[in-house]
């Protein structure tokens, strides 16, 4: 029967761990293109996946769907038990326990940096502004920008925007963080002090998602990471193994462009 | 070129030195502004010789030939004379509220002195309070200036109680109700605790306005200045939230009232005012019973405000197709609804984009209210016109020194408010300069 062997195949794909994130033969077009072709991937809590690939692989789009920015049009997302249906509430629910990262940060450049940080709690959470300000000013601190606080986003630079933004996202309290190429809108020299943020982040034991392009940020803070290409998953492996000794040799190609 | 190093070391700091002469002072932003090309230079001195021309002869007719006392038109028809201001001193009563009963204009200019206090208040950027203001103008006001400018009770008739079983009924739930509204406004439930004692208050307030023993003004008589200001603030009070209501069901997930909104907006936008006016005149009254009709003046009323809103919704249209797809994806992520997505981060942003629309689409309304003359309505501009055939007066002045008068009224409200709008548009800009 399907619903057997599906819930068989849940098993053999995560045997012992406790997974927050399950996405079961996902799929999803746009019009007629088909982006994410049966997409099975399974995240335990506190694990640190990054997601590859060239781009047009239908990275960005596959962590999207885990939020329903995107909507998949086959297959389930189940999120911290909450299967993502068409059903609002349930699609609340999850946006209140996934934070989100940007790559062009998305934040509110008609408010503060302490307002962007605790208009989430106020409004989502109900939290009193008082207790919310003491949050957004614990997590702007945690990223290193409390003197900002009272700034407006166009006062700072792209680094600190982007470290604003991880704090605004954590001032939810999220189970996951998801990263959209957190730091390909950035100049250089700036690059640098995000993925530390991120860092810090996964050595606290927060589940994350990442797309991204940083190869020794995956090297150094990934449990394992996926390779996409063409809207398929056609690679996940260990990093240490990922990048030795790649299996695939789409993963070959793409790794022999990207590392010289 | 060839002098140039190919491998260099800076020693020392090249220094840091003021602009050459002709960057600052007067010399210079004459040269940038004035005279920064042949083209340029010709238009400056035209301006110069026109004003040259034109001033003199201005000055003469307005100030130094103009009659400024007089009590009949005898010294305005003498030959030289300039303009009339004399006619206008004597007239202004007639301005200010047309055919408004002398005895009474105290409770318009009442009305209109607690309007301008408002507004002030409300406008403000920095002025305390000014959440209470708001209460005040948008609910307190409107029905206290009702009540004032017509004389009649301003709660419905039919809703008070007519027997004394009934007066003992309501004014015992009246006191229930009033005592609930405190207790929720101790709570903290401001908006509902405020929204009751409100309702209470001016349930009471219509109950004794009778006895105040005004003489009730028919809307026949009103006019005037009063009138112009009158219809366009319910046009711009109105055809904001309408505005950004129907900009929002235009861009709706939802078919039909998607479908409802761009019907009402297309057909009313595709018509001209006076239009609008004479169906909102004549038809108006064909929708509802005999003694519902509403009022002469409600219907231009509802009228110019249904106009202003169409257009203002297009305008406001325009601000949220300038916004990022990331600030809905940034609100969305972080669990906000629909609704305060709107309220806190779209609108605010997509408003200041396209205040210049808004003011634009105000001035322009401030100036149609002209039009409501044609549906009989005795505005400031007609007031104005039937005046200057006044017998008394008549004279070869009186016209030109009537509309000068009136242009003048136009132009200080209407610069008054683009003036706000860039100050507004400033400070918003200011906190976000890169």
């Amino acid at each position: 029967m399907n619903a057997m062997s599906l819930s068989a195949s849940i098993e053999t794909s995560s045997p012992d761990r406790d997974a927050v994130i399950e996405m079961i033969n996902v799929n999803k077009w746009y019009g007629a293109f088909h982006v994410l072709r049966d997409i099975d991937l399974s995240v335990a809590r506190g694990e640190k996946v990054v997601v590859c690939g060239p781009s047009g692989s239908g990275k960005s789009t596959l962590i999207r769907c885990i939020n329903r920015l995107e909507e998949h049009q086959a297959g389930k997302i189940i999120v911290d038990g909450v299967e993502l249906s068409d059903d609002l509430s349930s699609v609340d629910e999850i946006r209140r326990e996934v934070g989100m990262v940007f790559q062009h940060f998305n934040l509110f450049p008609h408010l503060t940096i302490l307002e962007n940080c605790m208009l989430a709690p106020v409004w989502v959470r109900k939290l009193p502004r008082r207790e919310a300000e003491e949050i957004a000013i614990q997590f702007l601190k945690r990223v290193r920008i409390p003197e900002q606080a009272q700034k407006y986003p166009g006062q700072l630079s792209g680094g600190q925007q982007q470290r604003a933004a991880i704090a605004r996202s954590l001032c939810m309290a999220p189970k996951i963080m998801l990263f959209d190429e957190p730091t390909s809108a950035l100049d250089p020299e700036m690059v640098k002090e995000v993925l530390d943020t991120m860092e810090e982040l996964a050595s606290e034991g927060m589940t994350m998602m990442v797309v991204t392009h940083e190869m020794g940020f995956a090297k150094q803070v990934a449990d394992r990471v996926v390779f996409m290409d063409g809207g398929e998953i056609v690679e996940v492996n260990e990093p240490q193994a990922f990048f030795s000794a790649p299996q695939h040799e789409r993963t070959r190609l793409f790794l022999g462009q990207i590392l010289r | 070129m060839s002098n140039a190093p190919h491998i260099f070391v800076r020693q020392t700091s090249a220094p840091v030195r003021v602009p050459p002469l002709s960057e600052r002072g007067i010399a210079g932003w004459m040269r940038d502004n004035l005279f920064a090309t042949p083209l340029s230079g010709l238009a400056t001195i035209a301006c110069i010789l026109f004003i040259v021309w034109i001033t003199p002869d201005l000055v003469r007719y307005l100030f130094i030939d103009a009659v400024w006392s007089a009590s009949n038109g005898e010294a305005c028809r003498a030959p030289g004379a300039g303009a009339c201001w004399a006619y206008i001193g004597r007239k202004f009563d007639f301005f200010m509220y047309g055919s408004y009963p002398r005895s009474e204009v105290w409770r318009v200019n009442l009305v209109l002195a607690a309007g301008a206090l408002l507004s002030v208040w409300l406008l403000w950027p920095d002025a305390p309070g000014r959440t209470i203001a708001a209460v005040l103008f948008f609910a307190a006001f409107p029905i206290l200036a009702f009540g004032l400018l017509t004389g009649s009770s301003p709660f419905p008739k039919a809703l008070l109680p007519q027997t004394p079983e009934g007066q003992i009924g309501v004014t015992i739930a009246l006191l229930m109700a009033l005592a609930l509204g405190f207790t929720l406004l101790s709570l903290g439930y401001r908006l509902s605790g405020i929204a009751l004692t409100g309702a209470v208050l001016w349930f009471v307030v219509g109950a004794v306005w009778d006895s105040l023993g005004l003489q009730k003004v028919g809307t026949e008589l009103w006019g005037g200045v009063f009138v112009s200001l009158l219809v366009a603030s319910v046009g711009i009070v109105f055809s904001l939230p309408l505005g950004i209501a129907l900009a929002l069901g235009r861009r709706s997930q939802m078919p039909v009232i998607r479908f409802l909104c761009i019907l009402l907006i297309e057909f009313v936008r595709g018509v001209p005012l006076i239009t609008v006016l004479f169906m909102a005149n004549t038809m108006l009254p064909l929708f509802v019973p005999q003694e519902w009709s509403p009022d002469r003046l409600l219907r231009p009323l509802i009228g110019v405000a249904l106009f202003a809103s169409v257009y203002m919704a297009e305008v406001i249209r325009g601000g949220l197709q300038a916004m990022p797809k990331g600030q809905f994806e940034g609100a969305m992520s972080l669990g906000l609804s629909w609704w305060q997505t709107m309220q806190l981060i779209i609108l605010p942003q997509a408003l200041v984009l396209v205040i210049p629309g808004i003011v634009n689409s105000f001035i322009a309304l401030f100036k149609d209210t002209t039009l409501v003359a044609i549906v009989g309505i005795f505005d400031f501009l007609r007031a104005v016109d039937t005046q200057r055939l006044d017998p008394e007066w008549a004279g070869p002045t009186i016209s030109s020194t009537g509309y000068i008068f009136a242009a003048l009224f136009y132009f200080v409200f209407c610069y008054a408010m683009s003036r706000y709008a860039q100050m507004m548009e400033r400070r918003h800009a200011a906190g976000r300069k890169r």
